[in-house]
């Protein structure tokens, strides 16, 4: 689609409330038989993290592709700002499972893809793509192709491509899925630090329980077929201390017990 | 390749058989094989003759319009069947028929519409190589990776450039692969299309070295166009590793 298609809300009460960055109203989707979520409505705060877990096939993924205009709900609406949208809009970025790095590309022209279909010219691409380089800790790396690099450092460039566009709401599904356990980590530590630095709203998709604890601000946790909120956690870490420090404070392990008691039921 | 822990270089195997040919043309048991040695001889005297040049240049000629053709042709059918479901209805039969299909027995009926000239032996070369050419390019297309075009929708491309910027790039390993095999294909097309009209070309000389049993030159010829088509693929294979550092990546 050349251009998001955006309206004005119908509802102008919805637009004056709060600071929902991301208000989600009544979204259903139905692929044929399948239903896959069944009335959520959410409000993402801005400049907050918010997770969406569940098991899988609870739809946490539809879900964030819905927001990000890339899959249609069968009913309801999503509304960025206030606004009603009805495809994807530079006002969103997404990060993706499978990175979708164009294989053909160096990791600077990927990173300033989303700059180079605004129609950014070149020099102001470049800087800006380099500058978000340096952020995800991969300067050295640009002239390289994605082959080149490892899972995690693919993935980093798909953070740093969702960075350059400097979109409002930044959409990440399962982006350390692919990523092995000890780059996970300190990736979710770096994660913590742009999300401090940015100031964005962040939605994040994950199936594990303490990567969800250990990066959000708010939890929603989602039960499968069909796809309901069942339960919203607000973890309340204290992240200025240490990664490691969280890790084994009491209030990070209660939080991953309790969602883990929520959770439990639906585990084969 | 090493063969019970010695080295052996690449070209032992060839030089291994052309000794042994050498050896059975000396040993004079059979007229069909001359001695490796006297064919070379034939060969290069054959390459300075005016017949040969010419039959060249129309077999080249023939070849390279064939194959144009099939490239014009084929790479754009082959995206617009992996892109557009009507088309891939329409032609997808047709095409895996033709695929398979030994066309050397449509080669008569090509020689009764187009005559016994050069427009058949091009026309001959189109049809075996455009089939493999569509194939391979539908099949770049509808492996491109549906997280590529969502990135693209994502963050704002038009359908015009996901198509250009990504879809096309992304299937060019394909395009190109497919390009390759219909090269070899189009050799045998223009091999095969000149014998059967056996007027022009390489096909009214081999027809007249088997006739009159002159097989110094029917293997020099026979050679040369197996040297001109693995060089050839070689030549497209050099060109794919070029573009191939993603190929693999994917």
């Amino acid at each position: 689609m050349a251009t998001p298609m955006q309206a004005r809300a119908a509802d102008p009460a919805g637009t004056a409330r709060s600071d929902a960055i991301v208000e989600v109203r009544d979204i259903c989707k139905r692929y044929g038989d399948l239903e896959a979520l069944r009335g959520i409505n959410l409000d993402f705060e801005r400049g907050k993290l918010t997770t969406l877990l569940g098991p899988s096939g609870c739809g946490k993924t539809t879900l964030l592709k819905i927001i990000a205009g890339l899959v249609p709900a069968t009913s309801g609406q999503i509304r960025i700002n206030g606004r009603v949208v009805t495809g994807p809009g530079p006002e969103r970025a997404f990060v993706f499972q499978d990175f979708a790095l164009m294989p053909w590309a160096t990791v600077l022209r990927n990173v300033g893809f989303g700059l180079e279909l605004k129609g950014v010219p070149q020099a102001e691409r470049h800087r800006i793509a380099r500058h978000y380089i340096g952020e995800v800790g991969l300067s050295g790396f640009e002239e390289k192709y994605p082959h080149e690099l490892s899972g995690g450092m693919r993935q980093r460039v798909g953070i740093a491509r969702a960075f350059s566009v400097n979109a409002d709401v930044l959409l990440l599904d399962e982006p350390f899925s692919a990523v092995d356990e000890q780059n996970r980590r300190k990736f979710q530590e770096d994660l913590l630090r742009l999300v401090d630095k940015e100031r964005k709203t962040f939605l994040f998709v994950t199936h594990s329980i303490e990567e969800a604890v250990y990066v959000s601000d708010r939890i929603v946790l989602l039960s499968p077929r069909p796809g309901r909120v069942s339960q919203i956690i607000e973890p309340a870490i204290d992240r200025t201390a240490a990664p490691d420090v969280i890790r084994r404070d009491k209030g990070y392990l209660d939080v991953v017990e309790e969602i883990w008691q929520g959770l439990r039921q639906y585990a084969e | 390749m090493t063969l019970f822990g010695i080295r052996i270089p690449m070209m032992t195997s060839l030089i291994f058989w052309a000794l042994v040919w050498e050896i059975v043309g000396r040993m004079d048991v059979i007229f069909l094989i001359p001695p490796m040695t006297s064919v070379i001889a034939a060969g290069i005297g054959l390459v300075q003759t005016g017949s040969w040049q010419s039959a060249t240049v129309i077999t080249l000629r023939s070849f390279a319009l064939g194959m144009a053709m099939a490239i014009a042709v084929g790479v754009p059918l082959g995206v617009a069947m992996g892109r557009v479901k009507v088309v891939d209805n329409i032609f997808g039969l047709w095409v895996n028929m033709f695929v398979s299909a030994p066309l050397s027995a449509l080669v008569p009926i090509l020689m009764i519409l187009f005559g016994l000239g050069e427009t058949t032996v091009f026309v001959t070369v189109f049809l075996f190589a455009v089939w493999i050419i569509v194939l391979d390019a539908r099949a770049g297309v509808m492996q491109v990776p549906p997280s590529l075009i969502e990135m693209g929708r994502c963050y704002g491309a038009s359908r015009f450039t996901i198509f250009t910027k990504i879809i096309l790039l992304s299937a060019l390993p394909e395009i190109l692969a497919g390009i390759r095999i219909g090269l070899i294909r189009g050799v045998k097309g223009v091999v095969i299309g000149q014998i059967l009209v056996s007027v022009i070309g390489y096909g009214e000389l081999f027809e007249l070295y088997s006739r009159s049993f002159d097989m110094e030159r029917f293997w020099a010829l026979t050679i040369i166009l197996f040297a001109a088509a693995m060089l050839l693929s070689a030549a497209v294979e050099h060109f794919e590793k070029r573009i191939e550092y993603y190929a693999g990546a994917r």
